[in-house]
């Protein structure tokens, strides 16, 4: 589903954090190319 | 190792709605819409409806957090009350007074008028004798030729910042009217934490700030000491201090490198305070507004307490029973809540039901929860609860009624470090003392990863424990 994708990452302190998204985006053949974790309080 | 306790503990807020408009958010995103600027401004709230406001009033002890009222609480508030055990709401026609008294740098100026009534307010305060009421009159200006100052910033309509140097951002006005109000909340909770626990100002060896501000001019961008500004404002003649910095979880290592202090001998007393955050007022005012709701980011919080040697009937500080998340451990929520509620009382082979109180992240969902950002604590508690079954301390069937009886509703402004534990001090010393409570875990976390530096978030827990005497 992601093969041949651009990826933007963006996690969530309380939830998956960006590098894990990131890696499992990775994996399903997307170019990731932006990573970041955010606090939304 | 020498047994430490937390012998006092204080909390006050600031209401200040006309500064609402400058925290970082509003200061963003006003200027984008003349409609929203008369929305927020019909949306802050009166004095009264913000001391009124329950978790304020579970904020300055008039109320334990797991006693308040069904939400909506403002629809449940009962009357307003100004000051409770552990401090007092401020109003902001003092707090502008309050802001001018502890302005070494005369860079906020006051019209004659704003400047009257804050020093007549402030005299009448109980704590006035500690307030330099005469620099609130030096203070009193023609604020419309300082508003012309080159990138002076207007506050209210009676209160204008000066910039201390035009060419350096971290000098600028809005950088330093922050500071000067975390500096000004901070001083006001210490000051009320020697007159409630009548120590002596001069036996305060040592200051540790724990707020999220960042001191400093361009070449040292947060690498001041806003601690020591504080002691001298609260009259600590003896003490010296300095800031400790981790995002929202700066309390709790604050909390242990002091005890660590004065366990060690280095120290006799030491004071954790740390000051609002006037960058988060406002912050969630789009939801707020969306929703048909008041501007509830319109306090500012500011805490102090104090440490020292074993007095025989404090909670005392359980030095031993210290989490910390490292490096090497994952980054989910699960993992860090791991490093901070399992693994130091499993170290002591303690089960998570020895603990009576978790206090954890606990923002005041009311004001989360219209933005989108959910409600944070509920989401600790389920963590910790959902380990507490998968460790075998609970059955799965028992989560519910330990984030009941163990948690409880998040109270606290949404600026991180007073939410993260720290609000809980005091009602967790009454716990402790007067309450029935054993144990309470005080556990932080901070998300290092906003300052771009690392992916990584942090946290640290550390046992507070009913005194049996010596």
């Amino acid at each position: 589903m992601l093969k041949g994708k651009k990826v933007i990452a963006v996690g969530e302190r309380d939830g998956i954090s960006g590098p894990a998204i990131a890696a499992c985006a990775k994996a399903a053949g997307a170019e990731v190319v932006f990573v970041a974790t955010e606090c939304f309080v | 190792m020498p047994d430490v306790v937390i012998s006092a503990a204080s909390q006050v807020l600031a209401h200040v709605p006309s500064l609402a408009r400058h925290g970082s958010k509003p200061r963003r995103e006003l200027p984008k819409s003349a409609e929203q600027v008369e929305k927020f401004a019909a949306a802050l709230r009166s004095f009264d409806d913000a001391a009124a406001y329950p978790p304020h009033q579970a904020w300055i002890g008039n109320v334990h957090p797991r006693d308040l009222p069904a939400r909506p609480w403002a629809d449940n508030a009962g009357a307003p009350r100004r000051t409770g055990r552990f401090g007092e709401v401020m109003p902001e026609e003092e707090f502008l007074g309050l802001l001018a008294a502890v302005d070494e740098f005369e860079l906020l100026a006051l019209s004659p008028e704003t400047a009257k009534a804050a020093a007549a307010a402030l005299a009448g305060h109980p704590l006035a004798k500690a307030f330099d009421l005469d620099r609130i009159e030096k203070a009193a200006d023609d604020i419309e030729a300082v508003a012309a100052e080159p990138k002076a910033l207007r506050l209210t309509d009676g209160a204008v910042m000066r910039c201390a140097q035009a060419d350096d951002e971290s000098l600028s006005a809005h950088v330093l009217i922050d500071n000067l109000a975390a500096k000004a909340t901070a001083a006001l909770a210490l000051l009320h934490l020697l007159e409630r626990s009548g120590i002596d100002p001069a036996s305060v060896d040592y200051v540790l700030g724990c707020g999220e501000e960042a001191i400093g001019d361009r070449y040292q961008r947060g690498g001041g000491n806003l601690a020591k500004a504080v002691a001298e404002a609260a009259g600590l003649t003896e003490a010296s201090g300095a800031d400790v910095k981790n995002f929202c979880a700066a309390f709790v290592p604050a909390l242990v490198v002091a005890s660590s202090l004065v366990s060690a001998g280095v120290f006799g007393r030491v004071a954790v305070i740390s000051g609002g955050s006037m960058a988060k007022l406002g912050m969630k005012f789009q939801g707020h507004l969306a929703k048909g709701l008041p501007i509830m980011e319109d306090v500012l919080g500011g805490t102090a307490c104090l440490i020292e040697a074993d007095d025989g009937r404090s909670p005392r500080v359980r030095l031993d029973v210290v989490g910390r998340h490292r490096v090497s451990a994952g980054g989910s929520a699960a993992e860090v809540m791991k490093a901070l509620a399992v693994e130091p009382l499993v170290r002591h082979g303690m089960a998570m039901t020895d603990v009576d109180d978790y206090a954890t992240e606990l923002h005041n969902p009311e004001i989360t929860e219209p933005q989108g950002s959910g409600n944070v604590p509920e989401r600790n508690y389920r963590t910790i609860a959902a380990l507490s079954a998968a460790k075998g301390d609970i059955d799965r069937t028992d989560i519910a009624s330990f984030v009941a009886e163990r948690g409880m509703p998040g109270f606290a402004p949404t600026q991180g470090h007073l939410a993260s534990a720290l609000c809980y001090v005091p009602h967790a010393l009454d716990r402790l003392t007067t309450g029935d409570a054993r144990k309470v875990l005080l556990l932080a976390k901070g998300s290092l990863f906003l300052g771009r530096m690392c992916q990584l978030s942090d946290g640290m827990s550390v046992l507070l424990e009913r005194n049996e005497g010596r």
